[in-house]
């Protein structure tokens, strides 16, 4: 089957992983900016790296056949530094115009700082003013519940439209007020520290796959983009038909992707081929034995 | 030998993410014996899973949790 790896840190990762992901199905891959393992000091780091991500990700990609589309934000953790934070937005135009990116993302909280919340908040609404689809990060661990619903807060007072907002790395907590506020929802599957295959499928079951993406967020920490596999190879094991898969892990990435005219995969159907059957061919009568 | 803290330090989140994949576990069965009208069968295995889950809930006066509960999923001896 073909699969959208919706959120996936190509930078962090090596090419192998990009041969295997087009050996298992992954057709495209979306990058959204993130923390780099340290905090940046200058302006132009963030824009090298979302040159990186935006320019020469997608050259590495293309070599095993797989799209690669990117997003750009500064993130939870490094928006603590408001004034580098908002010198690096005063670029997010210009990457807007190229022809791969998506939108802004992944911005978020992490601490819910004040500087977070106010940086979060002029992201999305510079994504609003400039038609950009949005993707969100909800912290780890203890700080999600509370870092969850203060996102949802602070989304409630701007002109967001719902249907382009991707709020990720939902768990059983979170899930519920994320999709009743009329949001996308994410399920991020990463060892340890956030969902696993196993519950990714329970709350699908749960709650429908409507406004659901699912990921694995790999990057530079201890983490697996195949994930992504296991938690297919998990629902179909729990009797959905290919095309339930495909809805989940291809049309709905294009159905939530696609909103942005870049993103230009198109929704696919699983359909059965009947071949006609081939008419007898007609063989020739034996000449009798004596004939000769 | 590892401090207290170095114990949780290392092992800390990994023992919370396989106490959340037990919990879901107990919940994909209660929600499928819901959706079936033959209940849960009488089958034994959750009880076991269940009386594990006491003994892992009180303090041991050893350290013999795992040994306990694999003399518990055994079979007859």
């Amino acid at each position: 089957m073909q699969i959208i790896q919706p959120h996936y840190h190509a930078i962090a990762r090596t090419a192998q992983d990009y041969e295997r992901m087009a050996m298992s199905g992954v057709v495209a891959v979306c990058e959204p900016a993130f923390w780099a393992g340290f905090d940046r000091k200058y302006p132009e780091t963030f824009i090298d790296y979302f040159r990186q991500i935006g320019e020469f990700e997608p050259t590495r990609a293309a070599d095993y056949g797989i799209r690669h589309f990117f997003w750009v934000a500064v993130n939870p953790k490094e928006a603590e530094n408001t004034e580098l934070s908002r010198e690096v937005l005063k670029k997010f135009p210009d990457f807007f115009k190229m022809p791969n990116c998506l939108g802004v993302g992944e911005t978020g909280l992490h601490k819910s700082t004040a500087n977070e919340a106010m940086l979060f908040e002029e992201q999305v609404s510079l994504a609003i003013e400039h038609d950009q689809l949005i993707l969100i990060h909800t912290p780890h661990l203890e700080d999600k519940t509370h870092g969850t619903r203060r996102i949802l807060e602070i989304l409630a007072g701007l002109p967001v439209d719902r249907n382009r907002v991707w709020i990720d790395h939902a768990e059983e907590h979170t899930i519920r007020p994320i999709l009743d506020a009329g949001y996308w929802s994410g399920f991020t599957l990463y060892p340890i520290t956030k969902c696993s295959p196993k519950r990714a499928v329970d709350m699908l079951e749960m709650y429908g796959r409507e406004r659901i993406l699912v990921n694995s967020s790999a990057d530079w920490g201890p983490s697996d983009p195949f994930t992504l596999q296991e938690c297919v190879c998990e629902y179909r094991r729990r009797g959905n038909s290919l095309q339930d898969a495909m809805e989940i892990f291809y049309n709905n990435p294009v159905r939530f992707l696609g909103q942005n005219p870049k993103f230009d995969l198109p929704l696919l159907k699983v359909e059965e081929m009947r071949e006609e059957a081939e008419a007898p061919v007609e063989q020739p009568a034996e000449e009798p034995a004596d004939s000769a | 030998m590892l401090t207290p803290s170095k114990v949780l330090d290392l092992y800390f989140l990994e023992a919370r993410c396989m106490l959340i994949e037990v919990a879901a576990t107990l919940d994909r069965f209660d929600r499928a014996v819901d959706s079936d009208s033959g209940g849960d069968g009488g089958d034994n295995r959750i009880e076991a899973l269940y009386e594990s889950l006491q003994v892992l809930s009180s303090k041991s006066e050893t350290p013999d949790r795992s040994e306990q509960l694999l003399k518990l999923f055994s079979g007859p001896a």
